[in-house]
């Protein structure tokens, strides 16, 4: 236990380098999620189309899509934000399925009910469609946000830093406690943020408070969520 | 392009032998194939009848679910290196933690596909005078099917790409390229493995699929599950896809 | 095959008690209908009889013999049970679901499937629907495919669980008719479980009016219960205390059929006298000799 203490300056570096690595992904993964699931959930073949061009882009294990979308995209292949644009290419197949679920939970009374009283198509959006749409994407951007923390780690076979070097370094050394200390730090985040997205919940979302979870947020959130390797 | 330039040197037959002085391109896909059929053979074993308990019997599911979505949370990067510095290197330790990685999946196709037929059905079944061994395999396995290959399905595609990991770890797989074309700074062979790996992993997803499609019971159209119309009525039909699959 | 409950209670796990003490006999070779609303136990009374449920105390007998000592599956075997959403299996043929039960009693695929053919002739079914599967038939065509796979093992004893409460109205009457005609040929002792009392006194032989708690509030033919309820509550089930059972009849122009009102005013029926019309005594009687029985053998709707 010494290590740690002796290297607290490491370990909250990578620490944070890894956060850095993950918000992104989350955050964008949702922006880009909702129009996209909006889209499939009012076409049957966006829907098609969306969800199939999602499973192929998930079936692909993440540490390939780390090499591959900096060459897509033309970035150098050790730049950090390859390992965002994967997991954001992650996060929104994910994503949209959810989303698209989601929107498609709320109930076409109350779509043209909110219609019929006047609201226009913008404004039943935002202020009909969205909030409902909530609780189900709420649920979605939780597992994202446990698979994003977890695939970060990937990172570190192509040498971008994050708390997965501590696996690799700590494997080369023969050292389990340094391979320790960044799995649980993993696990640590991903209770975090999972709070920090609940609490987001119960605050933006006030009318689900104390609710049981609807019977599709509770679908996907009983699901079995995506493993840290990148795989449906 | 670097993209022409990957899939130059995936063919180029020398890659096939050997490259770097280590295993070739061939050499990596029959070890990468054997640690997948092995670990995914054992993980069916272990998890399916499990599986196929809960569901049929109802109980022990929240604990699945629980142990599943834990150990699905766990970086796999991390749990490979903490287990083989624990128990050691050589093949059984890296069989052990691909197996562990597979099993959830097929747990839950497993659960997921038994509970997924029609509670009346089964009912209906037992009242005709079957056995629950008959019950079990006439009524709910054929009508399971689909669920169940999608968790194979889901269990295979985790293990591959797990197994493109171990490389940093020592052992042989399609990842090996990736990761000392990382170290060697050599990114034409990075790509080409990347290429590798992700063909390998959607060539499995479609044949997996493919076995999917074909094991939905005829005369059960392919849809999202029974649903009852306004007057009661069940429409019959089969869910499709993977636990987490469009639809489901 | 004469079914017998003794003392029969069951309390479930989670605390209901569905059935107190319930005694009865059910004669064989008729037609015996529970009827109450939801909740009281008539359902569970019913699946008692091929042990889907254990009673919690008191005994079954089945022709003498207490079915707590024989084997559920030998049991269920023997009993055809038709459910309310036909409860066919969706993945195989209607002629295989027709045969299921005869094949697992060891009868040859071939025989099986000639036999399940003759009974979808037996239910008024086309045998063209043979290889189709269930989801490909309507509900009424479902729900006969059910009744044939109750049959298929010839069994004395047919459980049928609100089997026609899911499909419209006109397949539901001929539906019962085919119940009604099927009876008359084959004379099984059937076992039926209904919320409607109309439907329970067209087909019931013996009618058991249930209230909570499998209480038997009257035991009888329909006629008996008709022209006697036995209590508040029997009366107010069949609709009496509102009026619905109690016709009067109203004499219009000469010569015409004679018109049934209930107390309310509404028409609920005609007497069609043959050759000639029906000689009323005169107003002033005493109100049982002008009405009239809700039951005649034309007033199939009411």
């Amino acid at each position: 236990m010494d290590w740690v203490w002796t290297h607290l300056d490491l370990i909250s570096g990578e620490t944070l380098a890894h956060i850095g690595l993950s918000v992104p992904p989350i955050v964008i993964g949702l922006l880009v999620s909702i129009p996209l699931g909006y889209w499939a959930s009012r076409s049957a073949v966006a829907r098609s189309v969306l969800l199939t061009v999602g499973n192929i882009l998930y079936t692909i294990p993440a540490l390939a899509l780390v090499v591959l979308v900096p060459v897509v995209l033309g970035l150098s292949l050790l730049n950090p934000l390859n390992v965002v644009a994967a997991l954001t290419i992650y996060a929104v197949a994910i994503m949209v399925r959810s989303a698209a679920d989601a929107f498609a939970s709320v109930s076409a009374d109350v779509r043209e009910s909110a219609t019929a009283q006047g609201y226009s198509a913008s404004q039943r959006f935002f202020r009909v469609e969205l909030p409902l749409a909530g609780p189900v994407l709420l649920a979605g951007v939780r597992v994202v946000s446990v698979s994003t923390i977890s695939l970060v780690t990937i990172g570190a076979l192509v040498g971008i830093p994050s708390l997965g070097s501590f696996f690799t370094d700590g494997f080369q050394r023969a050292f389990p406690l340094e391979v320790a200390v960044g799995f649980v730090l993993v696990l640590v985040l991903a209770a975090v943020f999972d709070v920090v997205l609940t609490l987001l919940g119960w605050a933006l979302l006030p009318w689900n408070r104390g609710a049981r979870l609807t019977a599709s947020a509770a679908r996907v959130l009983s699901q079995p969520q995506p493993s840290s390797a990148g795989v449906p | 392009m670097l993209l022409l330039q990957g899939i130059a040197w995936i063919f180029d037959p020398a890659h096939w032998v050997s490259v770097n002085s280590g295993l070739g391109i061939g050499g990596e896909i029959v070890s990468h194939l054997f640690y997948t059929v092995l670990s995914v053979a054992v993980a069916a074993i272990i998890a399916v009848p499990i599986g196929l308990a809960i569901g049929h019997t109802g109980r022990g599911r929240g604990v699945a679910i629980l142990i599943g979505n834990v150990v699905r949370a766990f970086p796999t990067l991390g749990l490979l290196a903490i287990l083989l510095l624990l128990l050691g290197f050589g093949l059984l330790p890296t069989l052990v933690v691909f197996v562990l990685l597979g099993i959830p999946p097929l747990l839950a196709g497993a659960y997921a596909g038994v509970e997924s037929v029609d509670r009346q059905t089964v009912d209906a079944a037992r009242a005709m005078g079957m056995t629950e061994w008959q019950v079990l395999t006439k009524v709910e396995l054929p009508l399971a099917a689909p669920l169940l290959l999608g968790g194979l399905r889901s269990s295979t595609l985790q293990v591959i790409a797990t197994v493109a990991l171990v490389s940093e770890f020592g052992s042989d797989s399609l990842g090996a390229f990736i990761i000392s074309g990382a170290a060697t700074q050599d990114y034409v062979e990075m790509i080409a493995g990347s290429i590798l790996v992700t063909v390998l992993a959607l060539l499995a997803d479609a044949l997996l699929a493919g076995a999917q499609r074909l094991t939905v019971p005829r005369g059960v159209p392919r849809g999202v599950g029974g649903r009852t119309t306004a007057r009661g009525r069940r429409i019959l039909t089969a869910p499709s896809g993977a636990p987490i699959s469009e639809g489901n | 095959m004469a079914i017998e409950f003794r003392h029969v209670s069951k309390t479930f796990p989670d605390g209901t008690t569905a059935v107190e003490d319930f005694s009865l006999t059910i004669p064989s070779h008729e037609t015996t209908v529970f009827v109450g609303s939801s909740g009281c136990g008539k359902t569970t009374l019913l699946r008692m009889i091929n042990r889907m449920v254990d009673p919690s105390s008191g005994s079954i007998l089945i022709d003498g013999q207490d079915i707590s000592g024989i084997p559920p599956v030998g049991l269920r075997r023997s009993i055809g049970y038709v459910m309310q959403n036909s409860g066919l299996l969706p993945h195989r043929t209607v002629a295989d679901n027709v045969a299921t039960v005869p094949m697992l009693t060891g009868v040859p695929k071939r025989k099986a499937r000639e036999d399940a053919l003759a009974l979808l002739d037996r239910v008024g079914l086309d045998r063209g629907l043979a290889k189709r599967y269930p989801a490909q038939l309507s509900g009424g065509q479902q729900q006969r495919v059910g009744v044939a796979r109750g049959l298929a093992v010839d069994p004395n004893i047919l459980l049928m669980d609100e089997p026609f409460c899911a499909v419209d109205p006109i397949v539901r009457d001929e539906l019962q008719q085919e119940l009604l005609r099927l009876q008359g040929t084959l004379g099984k002792t059937v076992v039926f479980v209904t919320h409607d009392i109309d439907e329970a006194f067209l087909l019931g032989n013996q009618v058991v009016i249930l209230q909570r708690g499998g209480r038997v509030a009257q035991v009888g033919t329909p006629k008996q219960i008709l022209a006697d309820p036995a209590n508040e509550f029997v009366a107010d089930f069949i609709g009496a205390k509102r009026g619905k059972r109690r016709l009067t009849a109203e004499v219009a122009a000469s010569g015409d059929d004679v018109l049934l009102v209930d107390a309310a005013g509404y028409a609920a029926g005609v007497i069609t006298a043959p050759g000639g019309r029906l000689e009323l005594a005169a107003a002033g009687t005493g109100p049982k000799s002008r009405s009239v029985s809700n039951k005649t053998d034309q007033a199939g709707d009411a």
